[in-house]
């Protein structure tokens, strides 16, 4: 058959969600980001809650996530995604409220707020997006930037004697007896793509049945803060990123089920 | 044993030319145009079209969201 | 029907919480400080969860639970903080962000002494901060001096509800004293907790409606400063329909004394001191900070009788520049003030006017 013979609405089986606005993303080409965002609407709408979802975007390359999506979204200040997020929720706590933030929004500046927030079993989803560096800003250090990875903050490559090592935050978090769902995943292949959809699922149900505050990891990759093109940037990630940052479930319904103490 | 046939639109303007659908394709069927849209990316699109078995992938590993995929049954 | 009002002697941070119960709060995000700690445990202590469904959260820091409170407003519920001169500088950041989002919210400041840790006394140090600035950028916020614990409860909700009405923070700057201090108030009955909330409010978008959001970026020069200019044009409202203040014994005065919040009501005293020595010496009290009363203050200044003005403040003198602006040099305006969380008594106030314009 000849494809425009296929190409018949009737037989679509794929295609961006409808909770997408027509808005080009600012990612670089490539950028894991942008399969994060999409398959938070994927999942937002499936289960139809499209117009009971407040999202949070941060500061960092997502800082437009408000332009990107057919629903609710709030911009907080750098690091502070998990405070607004609490303000929300408080007051409006029937609603699905998300936060959506980055290594240094969630892990640097806001490490604060993330703490207390999960201290406190927010019942909120925490989105974090792991790609080991500043992209916004153009490429210097984050708290999860491996040792020895080159950044323009850190030239010659991280050195933890000065700069401190890097900060593996979700299993600290997984210890808060609020937090009741820990989970990394990556977006480099389609089956982790479709493992994260669900584990964004997951996520979401635990807000809606008030199990307390679940984090979503995804390590990410940075191809312009890497000096990458895109295939490079996972092959290394997958090389590097994930022996540091290994993916699975940390945390599920409460308990611990990933050993953490394991050497990194 | 029914066999699939697939197809995929590319929104040309929107592709940023990132090539993630074409490794990520096993059919091999995506490759990069030639021609460059208006911000200058080459775009992807359907090199090999008869191999394609819609099988979505290329769809959900792209970041901008710019693959969509069609599918039919036909019988062997 | 004159509303109903319940009396009592309660100490103005208690006050300060009771008033906001029943100005039908949604919200409040605080932290500990001292001179202002009992406003969170009043509302902790009478359950205003229970009594209302009021949120009530103690954050991790002033920096979280002001983003809380934008959160919160974020929603177009009724939120607010309190909290004390170093807390409120951790605040700054997030109070620009609250204005520069244009969403409502309250604001109380019972002011200590600075700067630094400084002292948990009263102080009016923090009067620039309030009405000049504070955070980064070009923005304002209404604030409305009270003097008495009275005035401390009513303004919460007006501060709520001018918070509304301009989509802007509404700042209340009291001090150490009027937090601490315990007055006869007349409380306001119970107003019901908003049921439905303004159209621009981020809780999730109605069917058929167009999806909603709250932010302060724009990168784009030209959109940006039209959101500058829409800003500006909130705050030349505010100078217009905002301005509120007092005159006491001004219409035969000399002399006049400006002073705000606990300070105004010694110079009072020490107006009525001096009034039986035959000294006609009058008082203007601001009551908005901003929009400042420079209006009225000029009118003085313009009047022949009038010969020159005090400040009176618990600083080293900052209200004194907008009341000299004010005057444009028509008339000339002297300045007294104390620090470190001293409290001047009448006399002191009363032989400062003396000094200042020697009379004898």
């Amino acid at each position: 058959m000849e494809a425009k013979d296929i190409i018949k609405p009737e037989n679509l089986v794929y295609q961006k969600s409808r909770l997408m606005r027509e808005k080009t993303f600012n990612f670089c080409p490539g950028c894991g980001h942008g399969v994060v965002v999409r398959t938070i609407a994927e999942v937002i709408e499936e289960m139809g809650i499209e117009h009971d979802v407040i999202g949070i975007s941060p500061v960092g390359c997502s800082v437009f996530l408000y332009d990107f999506y057919n629903f609710d979204v709030v911009e907080a200040a750098h690091g502070r995604a998990c405070a607004v997020a609490t303000g929300i929720k408080r007051v409006q706590p029937s609603k699905y409220v998300f936060t959506y933030q980055g290594d240094g929004d969630l892990a640097a500046i806001g490490t604060a707020e993330t703490m207390h927030t999960c201290n406190r079993g927010e019942n909120i989803v925490i989105v974090f997006i792991n790609n080991g560096i500043y992209g916004m800003t153009g490429g210097q250090m984050a708290p999860t930037t491996l040792e020895g990875m080159k950044t323009t903050t850190c030239p010659r490559g991280r050195d933890v004697k000065t700069m401190g090592y890097p900060l593996n935050i979700t299993p600290l978090l997984a210890q808060l007896p609020g937090v009741c769902y820990v989970t990394r995943h990556s977006v480099h292949t389609p089956g982790n793509v479709r493992k994260l959809k669900k584990a964004l699922r997951t996520a979401f149900e635990n807000q809606r049945d008030k199990k307390g505050t679940s984090i979503v990891e995804v390590v990410s990759n940075c191809n312009s803060g890497w000096g990458m093109t895109p295939k490079q940037a996972n092959e290394w990630m997958v090389e590097n990123m994930f022996k540091k940052y290994p993916l699975g479930d940390m945390k599920v319904d409460g308990k611990i089920v990933m050993d953490m103490n394991a050497p990194r | 044993m029914a066999k699939f046939q697939g197809a995929i639109t590319v929104d040309n303007e929107r592709c940023k030319g990132c090539e993630l659908c074409v490794s990520t394709c096993d059919k091999h069927v995506i490759g990069m145009s030639q021609a460059v849209n208006s911000k200058g990316y080459h775009y992807a699109y359907m090199e090999k079209p008869e191999a394609c078995i819609g099988c979505t992938n290329c769809g959900v590993i792209c970041p901008d969201g710019v693959i969509s995929v069609y599918r039919v049954k036909v019988e062997e | 029907m004159e509303e109903e009002r319940e009396l009592r002697l309660m100490k103005g941070n208690d006050a300060i919480a009771e008033a906001a119960i029943r100005a039908g709060f949604d919200a409040f995000y605080g932290y500990p400080i001292t001179p202002q700690t009992e406003v969170m445990e009043y509302l902790m202590e009478t359950d205003a969860t229970a009594r209302t469904g009021m949120a009530v959260l103690q954050a991790e820091s002033e920096v979280s639970a002001i983003n809380m409170v934008y959160g919160g407003a974020s929603t177009g519920h009724r939120v607010m903080t309190s909290s004390s001169s170093p807390g409120i500088s951790l605040m700054a950041e997030g109070i620009s962000y609250i204005a520069g989002a244009e969403l409502p919210c309250l604001l109380i400041n019972v002011s200590r002494g600075g700067p630094g840790l400084g002292t948990i006394q009263p102080s009016q140090a923090d009067y620039f901060q309030t009405v000049k600035g504070g955070g980064h950028g070009d923005y304002k916020l209404l604030t409305l001096a009270p003097s008495s614990v009275q005035e401390l409860t009513d303004f919460i909700p007006l501060g709520i509800d001018l918070a509304f009405k301009y989509r802007n923070p509404t700042m209340i700057l009291a001090d150490g004293a009027l937090g601490q201090m315990m007055e006869k108030v007349a409380l306001a009955p119970q107003r019901p907790r908003l049921a439905d909330y303004p159209d621009w409010a981020t809780n999730g978008t109605p069917r058929g409606k167009e999806r909603r959001y709250i932010t302060s970026l724009n990168l784009l020069p030209k959109e940006h400063e039209l959101v500058n200019i829409r800003l500006q044009a909130k705050y030349r409202e505010m100078e217009k329909n905002e301005v509120r203040y007092q005159e006491f014994m001004c219409d035969d005065a000399e002399y006049v004394i400006v002073a705000f919040g606990i300070i105004a009501r010694i110079a009072q005293k020490a107006i009525e001191i001096a009034r039986e020595k035959g000294h006609k010496i009058g008082l203007f009290r601001p009551i908005s900070l901003y929009p400042f009363p420079m209006d009225q203050i000029k009118a003085l200044a313009e009047n022949p009788r009038i010969k020159g003005f005090l400040s009176v403040e618990l600083s080293a003198g900052q209200m004194i520049e907008d009341i000299r602006l004010a005057v444009e040099g028509r008339k000339p305006v002297g300045f007294f003030g104390r620090q470190g969380g001293m409290v001047p008594t009448p006399g002191e106030v009363e032989e400062a006017l003396y000094k200042q314009f020697n009379i004898k």
